[in-house]
């Protein structure tokens, strides 16, 4: 089983040095690209791997990029986007922490392909090592000349900048990122115009997930058919999937994308804590619906996870057991949903307090049925479109799916009015 | 054009809208907040919501938000779907969580665009029963009230306030269900226009603070159309009285002047009005005129009246009719423009050139589609303050186009084009004596003295057409500007040139117009605008009459004993020691106005004159529009219009013409056989006869109250209302409920439109002119096939003197207007008494900051805490023009120290 | 006033952005560094720096939850409140602080050591439950450490 975007980092957890990457190969890929591709070759290649983004909407990755317009003056931008700030997820931190220069081995084909001269690795305020560990990255690969003038002795030119977020979960929206990256407050933009058209100052620009990014060099390397064959399924390529949660061993694994839900639990996440019965599961982040033990078989791709009724997200999962009570989980989702509403559009910035409010009175014995109904009605309104941006049709996901699995236990904290389970 | 297919029915529709706009344009009801035709659409409320479906086929379809969703060739669209509707409805439930459902005592109840939309919308049942969030609110200065508890989060105020007016100190704050529209800090709304946040805002956020002093709710308001005292420009208003004071002015709109915006002195400088100096009684030597031996006022008058030694002085404060019948009354050899000789330069030459010149005179509405702007000697800002609203939009227009282009969407997609723009700004030049508000923006901003002002604006027509000569002895700065503004403006379409009497100079106006002539022969449309000081100054000018001082060079002659002065105060015109002379040596002095001044205390008789709240009149703004203004309410005392007042002597003098004129339809058709250039007025409104459906049109809304107990503290029986004899208007509630011509609407009502955004329902599309087109007449236009010569008189360079200083106008948007500093707020913002320095002056005369500098100006003694600023040229000082207590200089003039 | 070194970064980062405002954020960054906190006396230098009002820069800074506009103490305590740490029981470790510290949510010691906030989740979720003293990521963490991890502030 290949697992290119992990193999090499450490068992120790320290960060892949510029040295070792390229013992490994790295930078080679970038070396081969300045040499013999074409930008629009570069990303052909990239569409013909049928790279899907991994930051959770999984549109493709070569499609994306052929929006850019490539006969424009002026700068054009590409943009990582580290801020994995969607609860439960902690895959990035991963790439970021153990291989970064494969993320800018990534980037740097990437600003090719579109032909930007800027990139930007936005990152999350938590993630102090890894900004330590990308600083150095960026200064060795200026000094190795993968960065600055004439790359590679060739006519191409890239500069990099790290730059490390505020707080806000809005700021992982790529269009809300590009306002924070303008110094300005992270409320998302209208589409169109989309990004690619009219970006970071009004300019072109590219924002894909740092593991979706860490994927280029080996794709340019390896060619699109390879990476296909890396999956079990028709989505290409591997997935680092991580669970966490009461089950015995959480953590994060790369696995070929397609692996099933129950092997995942079971056999990597070691299965649940002793005492303890799965009850359900958040497959890719907190903004994503429920799956159950119907679904333990699901085989965790785009299509598969679609399917079921949720979806792959950031293939991260948060697993619910029988002792955690699901109002308490989802009011604390909602919770958070609240805080990061940027506030800009109605339904978001009333309708989640709202949301937020009738959880805790279920919790604290306050619940109506009618809260019930309004809680269901929120699902409805918040959808998608309704709102500005994916946030809170996102929010409204765990909170629907589980109106539908775990009905009896909202039911039982109106009737009982108090939460049957005990408490953290 | 495209047709959209509405709930199974086809329109025609415009191409280029988005969906709203389409939707309200036809006439359907459709909610929204965040939206607003001129600053566009963001998506942000989500109120709009409407069903889209891919085909016919389609019954599911998806919402969207209207406002952000182009008109396109047969789309198929619904407003009534049930999910949409729903939708709209939770969207109200939404917006009114924390809402403090305090109608009840909210200044905007009853004109609430929230209240209608909830109407609209069905929302009625409260499904939310948690506690609500409070908020604290802010002093924002004396003009707006803050009540942040009411508000929606539509950012429509920042929008204004930020984007479009280019205001500092209102912003948002926090996140999620904590965000906060406001200041940083308590404190004054610094932006000349803020007093618009209360009609932009949808809700009670944002109040007129003077209507709350003396409040009424707004369908008690007898309210007329009326035209702004404030400047020179004319931004249509409408006045609000009751219980027989103005209460509010707010926005009247009209699509070729001030479209949905007013400034903050047009808004709030009524208050004079209101004021306990008014003058209510008619007075001989300063007792009432009861107690004059029993004579009939106007006998007074007639007595004093020697023929041939008899002068009238008009004004540019009066309206027309006051002016044009006193003119008549005291004969044309008698009657002589009540304005200072500097004002009647600049005025009489600004109307020269533009009636000479082949180039026209910009609307408001055209400067801010202009895509080249040069402003010589001008501080917009603060003497014609929405031109320089204008101005901005004007700045904005090459990079939205540019944009455009780029990103392949319509203008009204606000947040989208701002991106796409970033800071780009289309080219502004600006050449003002000292730094003005509008720098921020200019592509280039230079200070000097007027004269070098001129001479830049010489060099740049030079550099435009050869046929006027280069200047002489230019720096190789002043050389480059010119080249750089020359350069640029052969590449405009529609450049637009700014000046007038802020500059106070004649040479500045005369480079101006050689510039846009020069423009003009290159095949440019180029486009003028003179700035004039007050709001009939153009008016008076075209109405002609004698200079001020050849009045006093005849007093002096003993060529006068009767003086007719016209809502007036000499003092604003002549200096102090010319006023003096000329009252000693005049017997009487019949002055007619509102307000008791300077020149009241010389009155022998006083005859109390209308405010524009109490007349009926016509104004001549900037560029030559006659507006009409109408009588707001009829006033209980015996204040009446001045043009009234002087048929009343008229006809006790048994003039000849004027004793057979006795209402306003008169006086106009009198005025336009009289004079040429005002063929056309009588047409600016429909006359007295007018009638809808048999009924006159009434000031007050069918909502009116109280008024059958209005006085009943007084007496039980209601008094007959009074009647108008003057125009197709009725002071009552009573008469034709529809919409009435735009150039008399009284109030914007439609049935579930209740706020100032029922404006929508009057207009041809939302945003364009109103139904039957924009109120007003331009009298003045160019001569094109003419061409005058080019001005080749370039004024010598400016040089610090020795000992010297060059005096120059500073003006106040707040303080330099005689009748808006009445208003406690206004008089609030006014700067005391000061004079600019540059340090290196300071220097030489060896003061410092808030040192007092003594001078003299025409045996006037002058002594003034010093201000620095550097932005001035060395050898230049600025004294602030038209404060109370400011006695007037001439100015540009040199001074020795 | 801005010191020296704050002129100096703001300046620095001034070189790397096409319009000045768009340095804003790092340079709330930059002084909250040196502050711990962002004071109106420093939104406003910030402002008069970068060409902004200080309405606008304020705007900026009141969205971002890690910028204090308050006070804060020598060390800041971040607990992840999100839903991995949920499931693992944040509550009794916030309990155990508050107990601790005598200090809620928002609130400063009184010896001005710590100040404890709640942070979403902190992307260390199969650790949890996690928290945060300044730059320093605690995982694992159990109602026992914590008297060790907080010693070694002071
Ligand atoms: C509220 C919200 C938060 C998001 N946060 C992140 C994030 O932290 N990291 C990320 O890569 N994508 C995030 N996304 C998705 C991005 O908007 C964007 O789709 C993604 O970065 C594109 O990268 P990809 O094409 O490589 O997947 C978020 C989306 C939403 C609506
Ligand atoms: S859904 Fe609306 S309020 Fe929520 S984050 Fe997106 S734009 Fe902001
Ligand atoms: S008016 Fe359309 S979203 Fe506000």
């Amino acid at each position: 089983m290949e697992r290119p975007l992990t193999q090499h980092i450490p068992l120790s957890g320290a960060a892949l040095q510029l040295k070792e990457y390229e013992a490994v190969g790295g930078y080679s890929a970038l070396r081969k690209v300045l040499q013999e591709l074409t930008p629009r070759e570069v990303t052909e290649k990239v569409k013909d791997a049928n790279l899907k983004g991994r930051g959770g909407a999984g549109f493709s990755t070569g499609m994306k990029w052929s929006f850019v317009p490539m006969n424009v003056t002026g700068p054009k931008y590409l943009i990582a986007n580290a801020d994995e700030m969607e609860p439960g997820t902690f895959k990035d931190r991963w790439l970021l922490e153990g291989n970064p220069h494969q993320l800018l081995e990534g980037m740097i084909i990437a600003a090719y392909a579109i032909q930007a001269t800027q990139a930007f690795v936005f990152m999350r305020w938590a993630y102090k090592e890894a900004a330590q560990i990308m600083t150095r990255a960026i200064a060795d690969a200026y000094d190795a000349g993968y960065l600055g003038k004439n790359i590679l002795g060739k006519d191409f030119r890239l500069d990099m900048q790290l730059h490390t977020g505020v707080g806000r979960y809005m700021c992982g929206e790529e269009t809300a990122l590009l306002n924070s990256l303008e110094g300005k407050r992270a409320t998302p933009r209208a589409k169109p115009p989309f990004p690619q058209v009219s970006g970071l100052f009004g300019k072109p620009t590219i924002v894909n997930n740092v593991e979706t990014l860490s994927y280029i060099p080996h794709i340019m390397n390896n060619g699109g058919d390879w990476f296909k064959s890396l999956s079990y399924t028709a989505d290409g390529g591997t997935k680092i999937y991580g669970v966490s949660g009461k089950v015995n061993k959480p953590g994060a694994w790369e696995l070929p994308m397609g692996v099933t839900m129950r092997e995942l639990l079971e056999e990597y996440a070691g299965g649940m804590k002793a005492g303890l019965r799965f009850r359900g599961v958040l497959p890719g982040g907190a903004s994503t619906d429920f799956l159950t033990d119907a679904h333990l078989d699901v085989k965790m791709d785009f299509a598969g996870v679609a399917a079921a009724g949720s979806r792959l997200g950031t293939g991260t999962m948060v697993v619910l057991d029988d002792q955690t009570c699901p109002v308490g989980f989802v009011h604390n989702l909602e919770h958070f949903f609240a805080q990061e509403s940027c506030g800009f559009c109605t339904p978001c910035r009333e309708g989640l307090p709202w949301t937020e409010k009738i959880l805790l009175a279920l919790e604290q014995g306050n619940g109506t049925y009618a809260d019930l109904e309004q809680l269901q009605l929120h699902t409805q309104l918040l959808g998608p479109g309704n709102t500005f941006c994916a946030l809170a049709p996102g929010a409204m996901e765990p909170l629907q799916s589980a109106l539908k699995y775990f009905r009896e236990d909202f039911e039982q904290h109106v009737k009982d009015k108090k939460c049957p389970y005990a408490h953290h | 054009m495209p047709i959209i297919n509405i709930d199974n029915k086809n329109y025609e529709v415009k191409e280029g809208k988005n969906l709203l706009e389409a939707c309200l344009s036809l006439g359907l009801n459709l909610p929204y907040f965040c939206w607003h035709p001129v600053l566009g659409a963001v998506g942000a409320c989500r109120q709009c919501a409407v069903k889209v479906f891919k085909d016919a086929d389609d019954t599911k379809g998806r919402i969207i938000m209207s406002c952000m969703e182009p008109v396109k060739d047969q789309l198929r669209m619904s407003i009534d779907d049930k999910d949409a509707r729903s939708f709209r409805e939770h969207v109200i439930g939404w917006l009114m969580i924390n809402h403090p459902h305090d109608c009840a005592v909210c200044d905007e109840g009853g004109a609430c665009h929230l209240q209608d939309m909830t109407v609209m919308t069905g929302h009625s049942y409260r499904d939310y029963h948690f506690t609500k969030r409070t908020y604290n609110n802010q002093y924002l200065g004396p003009f707006l009230n803050h009540e942040m508890n009411r508000c929606i989060q539509c950012y429509r105020c920042v929008r204004f306030y930020k984007d479009f007016a280019g205001g500092k100190d209102l912003d948002v704050f926090a996140a999620h269900n904590h965000v906060y529209f406001g200041r940083q800090q308590d404190g004054i709304l610094e932006n000349e226009f803020s007093g618009n946040l209360a009609e932009i805002c949808p809700t009670g956020v944002f109040t007129d603070k003077t209507l709350k002093q003396h409040y009424t709710r707004k369908w008690d308001l007898t309210s007329a159309a009326s035209v702004c005292q404030g400047c020179g420009l004319g931004c249509n208003i409408l006045a609000g009285e009751r219980y027989g004071a103005v209460r509010q002015i707010t926005n009247r709109f009209n699509a070729a002047v001030n479209g949905y915006f007013l400034c903050d002195r047009g808004r709030y400088g009524y208050e004079f009005v209101n004021s306990d100096q008014r003058i209510k009684t008619p007075m001989v030597y300063h007792g009432p005129a009861e107690q004059s031996n029993g004579i009939p006022i106007l006998d007074h008058v007639h007595r004093r009246m020697v023929p041939g030694k008899t002068i009238g002085i008009g004004s540019p404060r009066a309206s027309l009719e006051s002016n044009a019948v006193l003119k008549e009354l005291v004969g044309a050899d008698n009657f002589y423009l009540g304005v200072s000789a500097a004002d009647h330069d600049l005025v009489s030459l600004s109307l020269r050139l533009l009636r000479q010149g082949p180039v026209r005179a910009a609307s408001l509405q055209d400067a801010a589609a202009a895509d080249v702007v040069l402003i010589l000697g001008e501080d917009v800002t603060n003497t014609a303050p929405m031109l320089a609203l204008s101005v901005r939009q004007a700045v904005r227009r090459m990079p939205v186009a540019a944009a455009q282009q780029q990103v392949h969407l319509a203008a009204w997609q606000d947040a989208a084009i701002r991106e796409a723009v970033q800071d780009d700004k289309g080219p502004l030049f600006i050449l003002s004596v000292q730094e003005t508000k509008l720098d921020e923006i200019a592509q280039g901003a230079w200070h000097t003295a007027p004269d070098n002002i001129a001479r830049i604006g010489y060099a740049v027509s030079h550099l435009l057409n050869d046929a006027i000569p280069e200047v002489t002895g230019m720096s190789e700065q002043g050389r480059d500007i010119a080249a750089t503004i020359a350069n640029t403006l052969k590449t405009a379409a529609h450049p637009l040139i700014i000046a007038g009497y802020g500059g106070g100079s004649e040479a500045i106006l005369k480079s101006a117009a050689n510039v846009a002539w020069a423009l003009h022969d290159l095949g440019i449309d180029a486009m003028l605008s003179f700035t004039v000081p007050e709001c009939n100054s153009v008016g008076l000018e075209m109405l002609d009459g004698h200079r001020l001082e050849s009045a006093l060079g005849r007093a002096l002659n003993n060529g006068i004993d009767t003086a007719i002065i016209l809502e007036n105060d000499l003092y604003r015109r002549l200096n102090q020691h010319s006023a003096e002379r000329f009252f000693s040596n005049i017997k009487n002095v019949i002055l007619l106005d509102h307000l008791y001044n300077a020149t009241a205390e010389k009155a022998t008789v006083i005859l109390p004159a209308g405010t524009f709240a109490e007349s009926d009149g016509t104004l001549v703004n900037n560029e030559g529009r006659a507006q009409r203004f109408f009588q707001v309410f009829a006033p209980t005392s015996a204040v009446q219009e001045s043009w009234r007042w002087l048929l009343q002597v008229a006809a006790v003098c048994g003039h000849t013409t004027l004793s057979s004129l006795q209402h306003l339809d008169d006086v106009v058709k009198y005025m336009a056989t009289t004079y040429p250039q005002f063929d056309g007025i009588t047409t600016l409104t429909p006359d007295a006869h007018f009638r809808l459906a048999g009924q006159k049109v009434p000031r007050e809304p069918h909502r009116y109250s109280g008024r059958t107990a209005m006085l009943a503290n007084k007496n039980v029986s209601e008094p007959k209302p009074a009647e108008d004899e003057d125009t197709a208007l009725s002071f009552t509630m009573e008469g034709y409920r529809g919409e009435p011509p735009s150039s008399m609407i009284p109030f914007f009502w439609q049935p579930g439109w209740n706020s100032v955004q029922a404006v929508n329902k009057y207009q041809v599309e939302t945003g364009g002119p109103l139904h039957d087109g924009n109120a007003g007449k331009r009298l003045i236009e160019p001569n094109v096939n003419g061409h005058t010569p080019f001005y080749t008189e370039v004024p010598e360079p400016y040089l610090p003197l020795k000992e010297h200083l060059l005096l120059v106008p500073c003006y106040h948007i707040f303080g330099s207007e005689e009748l808006s500093i009445h208003t406690p707020g206004i008089a609030a913002r006014m700067p005391a008494p000061y004079l600019l320095l540059h340090s290196e002056d300071a220097k030489r005369f060896q003061v410092t900051e808030g040192h007092l500098l003594h001078f003299m100006d025409n045996g006037h003694h002058y002594t003034l805490p010093v201000i620095i600023n550097d932005t001035l040229q060395q050898g230049v000082a600025g004294i602030p023009v038209g404060l109370p207590g400011m006695q007037i200089a001439e100015v540009p003039q040199l001074i020795k120290v | 006033m801005l010191s020296a070194i704050e002129i100096e970064q703001i300046t620095h980062e001034l070189q790397q952005v096409p319009v000045k405002k768009a340095a804003c954020i790092e340079a709330l960054k930059i002084v909250q560094q040196q502050r711990r906190w962002i004071s109106d006396e420093s939104v406003a230098d910030i402002a008069a720096m970068l060409d902004m009002s200080t309405a606008e820069v304020d705007s900026v800074a009141t969205f971002y939850n890690l910028i204090f506009r308050r006070p804060v103490g020598r060390h800041v305590i971040l607990l992840c409140d999100s839903i991995s740490c949920y499931v693992m029981g944040y509550t009794k470790i916030k309990q155990a602080l508050t107990d601790l510290l005598h200090i809620g949510y928002g609130q400063t010691t009184s010896d001005d050591r710590f100040t404890l906030l709640p942070n979403a989740c902190l992307g260390t979720c199969d650790h949890a439950p996690a928290l945060m003293v300044d730059n320093d990521l605690y995982r694992d963490i159990a109602i026992a450490d914590l008297p060790q991890i907080l010693d070694q502030y002071l």
